[in-house]
């Protein structure tokens, strides 16, 4: 019989790049995923992802419907691009979908990131967009736990079971 | 499936270790698997274990939010007493099925 010997990743540096509610999310569940499976955690906010750690803005994340070929209505039926451009539209298709996932037992952002911190992940921001959004450490979630360059983060990507993940 | 013998019981368990029958369970047994991952059960394990248990009974999906909101651990101290596992090795050692929750 052949005996194949298991490999388990021992650490994860996920990459949060945008800010759309799905996106910023997938990089939450990943991350809060790989904490609760005992793999030492890096999250790394950068652009527009810094709206996932932005105290004004975490817990009110949009998802874009227009340019966005997945948008369904209600019902399954294609949401018109058209439609989607309208004022007050993309506002209210996302508090609709945090609602949805609210009622699936899905965390806000605010305490998304505290269970991720309360499992010993560890969140940062990146400096050059932090620079550029002119945003300062007290804008940031207090779970962020520094400000850090870009060659800060390789060095934290240490390790041969370690893998980076863009989202 | 595979039958085991964990503390002096033969039970059924899963390919992973966990027990396919949760009325097979006894607090012995908890010990046993506990051990295994080297975990030294506290009166407050048993107190999340139990809440586990009777979550289950009643069908409900577990994620570690619920047990945080349990009022018996918040999330932090589950980790601090399934370290490396709050709800993997916390469902194992209570003889409770494989959680399937992401969160």
């Amino acid at each position: 019989m052949e005996t194949k010997e298991k490999k388990p990743l021992e650490k994860v540096c996920i990459i949060c790049a945008k800010g759309n509610l799905e996106d910023v999310y997938a990089s939450l569940v990943m991350a809060n995923g790989a904490v609760m499976e005992g793999i030492e955690t890096n999250l790394f906010f950068t652009f527009f992802g810094l709206e996932g750690i932005t105290k004004k803005s975490m817990n009110h994340l949009h998802t874009a419907t227009t340019g966005n070929p997945a948008m369904k209505m209600p019902g399954g039926l294609p949401f018109p691009t058209m439609l989607g451009g309208l004022p007050g539209v993309e506002s209210a298709v996302s508090s609709m979908m945090r609602k949805q996932m609210d009622e699936l037992g899905m965390p806000p952002v605010d305490e998304f990131l505290e269970m991720i911190t309360a499992g010993g992940g560890t969140i940062y921001a990146c400096k050059l967009a932090v620079d550029m959004f002119k945003l300062t450490k007290e804008d940031l979630s207090d779970e962020v736990k520094d400000i850090i360059t870009i060659g800060e983060f390789y060095e934290l990507c240490d390790g041969d079971r370690t893998q980076i993940i863009f989202t | 499936m595979a039958v085991k013998t964990i503390a002096g019981v033969e039970v059924k368990v899963t390919e992973d270790g966990y027990l396919e029958d949760m009325t097979q369970w006894n607090k012995e047994i908890a010990k046993e698997i506990a051990k295994e991952l080297g975990i030294e059960l506290t009166d407050k394990h048993f107190e999340v274990i139990n809440y586990l248990r009777n979550r289950t009974i009643a069908k409900e999906a577990l994620t570690i939010r619920s047990v945080g909101k349990s009022g018996i651990v918040d999330i932090k101290q589950l980790y601090e007493l399934f370290p490396k596992g709050p709800l993997k090795f916390s469902s194992k050692i209570a003889g409770i099925p494989k959680p399937t929750s992401c969160i």
